[in-house]
């Protein structure tokens, strides 16, 4: 029966196998779930999850399959029936309640019970309807009313509560990039090779060498493995990107780590690129763009971060600069075909939500790049793009609108 | 319940929350190894120490480097000293395990009782580096190909394996393990965690250190949030030096114990003096 919350996970698109369901039902076999729904809840998280950004939609999945289940309502009947039994409780009572605690039969208040439980969103103080604490609603915990259930309280929280309030929702991959996450996303690029200093044990030679000398030690050093592939990362900065500064200065922190790269530069352009890029984010020190062709290999990997929004005449028209002194003959789309024409890899990335993409500058721009929207997954895979190739994303069709534009 | 179960309880430096109790539990009961996440200062190390003492066991320590590799724990077999003994006759070369040195995972496999073997920060090493351990980990043996002879766990040990990183373990590796994320603790349990360190503390100061320890990791836009360690060593400074928070006005003393980056410092200056 439970092959089902499998399968409910599975379609969360979370990556459970048939060898962790196994050791599910093992764990399951020795009790490990304490037989209860919040045992079960931990321990299978516990075992099939193993990501922390898959917690949220394990938390989904959890509430969609089992929000009809009766949560311990057996165990809480027969609370409630030792609690009636016990005479005690019954002391102090008002005539008159204790008459009305024998209308409210046990059928009923479970009954009553678990449609409030439905109709009941959050959590709840006070109050004489809703299940909570300290008020005088028939359920609830530290409540006035005789016949009241008690419910959960004391212990640990129940599985349902923990899973309804989705702590986990911030660590969902789409949205947060820290530093170190996307650290480990640049780390898969990389091309692995022996370059510098010799400062590493050969062991095959050095035994091979020996041999040969007859026996007298002869030890071989080689350099290290090293990172061959070299970055070109040119970043927008200022205007529309000065919301997304903290995500580009993590972004820069990762990427310019030492060692990472075997040859890393980082450039600024405003809005877009057209003849001239800036060593500083302050556009001081420029550098004209062909500068960069003429000394960079078309091996190096170009990577672009910015917003690719703009006006479409300052992207598609000569002289579309919005600084006056920037005499440019050549449209900016125009400096970013020669871009993209040089590097053999090149990837777009852009902080806009994809959902902001249509109708825009970006749908010409990513025409021109490979574009991915700035977040863990996309930045994953423009890195797999720039080590292997493939298929660049799709973005819409931008011709229609910019007829539109023209006329 | 299995007798298996509900071993772990934590100890009485270590405070566990239940989820992690019930996760370590799993992982001893399943013998499957126990993956722990969480923010660096969380306790992720500390957890096997404590583990060990709990449960009266060696404990067996591999800390992975950058430059760690996978046969490594296993065992490594030195070449270059039995060349030199044969080159210069001083030992008896023909006996190869001499040269063989087991690695903590081969110690923990070779163990004739039952061990908890740390392997910490496994993230540090290569992306292969998981991988490469699949097989030893599944089948807890190996063989030593230079003497022919297979190292085979006798009781399976208990392993722990600590990672900082969100992602980029592989998912056959993963799959094998048991997982848990250690959340950073609540002011609750944050409470209980500092008495246990400095078992005289008063209540007026634990809350105020807690107060504005919370509110710093408040901070927005912090690069490096302090931790449960950072916190620790911070009111062993402050007890030191006598110094009395709830008179302390302008700022916090011994920032440094808590920020570590000075980009951190000048953020939280800032926004002390507006």
């Amino acid at each position: 029966m439970l092959i089902d919350f499998l399968f409910e996970l599975r379609k969360k698109r979370l990556p459970v196998s048939t060898h962790e369901w196994m050791a599910l039902m093992e764990a399951m076999a020795l009790g490990l779930h304490e037989s209860s729904l919040d045992g079960f809840y931990h321990l299978c998280r516990t075992i099939c999850i193993k990501d922390i950004a898959h917690y949220d939609a394990y938390d989904e999945a959890f509430l969609a399959y089992f929000k009809d289940v009766h949560t311990d309502a057996l165990s809480l009947t027969e609370q409630l029936r030792a609690w009636l039994a016990d005479p005690r409780n019954l002391e102090g009572l008002t005539d008159e309640q204790r008459q009305a605690l024998q209308d409210l039969d046990l059928e009923k208040l479970r009954e009553l019970f678990e449609q409030r439980l439905k109709e009941q969103k959050e959590r709840h103080d006070g109050g004489n309807r809703w299940i909570g604490t300290g008020g005088t609603s028939p359920f609830g915990n530290s409540g006035k009313n005789p016949t009241g259930m008690r419910v959960g309280g004391g212990g640990s929280r129940s599985a349902m509560a923990v899973a309804d309030e989705r702590r986990f929702k911030e660590y969902r991959r789409d949205v947060v990039l820290d530093v170190r996450q996307i650290d480990v996303a640049l780390r898969g690029l990389r091309r692995l090779g022996r370059e510098g200093a010799e400062e590493e044990l050969d062991l095959d030679e050095t035994v091979d060498k020996t041999c040969r000398n007859a026996g007298d030690i002869d030890i071989v050093f080689r350099p290290p493995r090293r990172n061959r592939v070299k970055v070109v990362l040119l970043m927008d900065v200022g205007g529309s990107m000065d919301p997304h500064s903290e995500l580009m200065s993590r972004l820069f922190t990762a990427a310019s780590r030492s060692g990472r790269f075997a040859k890393f530069r980082s450039y600024y352009f405003h809005n877009c690129i057209y003849n001239t890029i800036y060593e500083d984010a302050q556009f001081r020190k420029g550098l004209p763009v062909a500068d960069l062709l003429s000394n960079s290999d078309r091996d190096e990997k170009l990577v672009i971060v910015g917003d690719a929004l703009m006006h479409p005449a300052e992207l598609l028209d000569p002289g579309g600069s919005m600084y006056l002194y920037a005499q440019n003959r050549a449209s900016g789309i125009e400096w970013l075909r020669r871009l993209s024409a040089h590097f053999r890899s090149a990837a777009w990335l852009n902080p806009e939500p994809e959902r902001f993409w249509s109708g825009t500058t970006i749908e010409v721009i990513a025409s021109v790049f490979g574009m991915w929207p700035l977040t863990l997954d996309g930045l994953a895979q423009s890195v797999r793009y720039l080590v292997r190739g493939g298929e660049r994303p799709k973005v819409g069709d931008p011709s229609k609108w910019m007829k539109a534009v023209a006329g | 319940m299995s007798d298996v179960f509900d071993q772990f309880q934590g100890t009485d430096s270590y405070i566990a929350s239940d989820e992690l109790r019930h996760a370590v539990n799993v992982a001893v009961a399943l013998a499957r190894p126990l993956l722990v996440r969480g923010e660096p200062g969380t306790g992720k190390t500390l957890l096997a120490e404590n583990l060990a003492r709990s449960l009266g066991l060696p404990l067996i320590r591999w800390h992975v480097k950058s430059t760690t590799k996978a046969r490594d724990g296993l065992y490594v077999y030195d070449t270059v000293a039995r060349l030199h003994d044969s080159r210069f006759n001083s030992g008896d070369v023909r006996d190869i395990a001499k040269y063989i040195k087991l690695g903590p995972l081969g110690q923990a496999l070779d163990a004739d009782s039952r061990v908890v073997l740390l392997i910490d920060e496994i993230d540090k090493a290569d992306i292969e580096f998981p991988n490469d351990l699949l097989l030893e980990i599944d089948a807890m043996r190996f063989w030593i190909d230079e003497t022919g002879r297979e190292v085979v766990a006798k009781q399976r040990p208990v392993v722990i394996i600590t990672s900082n990183n969100e992602k980029e373990l592989p998912d056959a590796f993963l799959r094998r393990c048991v997982f848990h994320y250690i959340q950073f603790p609540t002011r609750e349990l944050m409470a209980e965690i500092v008495r246990v360190h400095h078992p005289d503390i008063t209540d007026r100061v634990l809350d105020n250190a807690l107060e504005m320890f919370f509110g710093l990791r408040a901070t927005p836009k912090l690069r490096k949030k302090p931790s449960t360690s950072e916190l620790i060593d911070w009111i062993c400074a402050l007890k030191k030096a006598g110094v009395d928070l709830s008179r302390v006005s302008g700022g916090i003393p011994f920032l440094g114990t808590l920020l570590k980056t000075e980009q951190d410092v000048e953020l939280v200056g800032k926004r002390a003096k507006a």
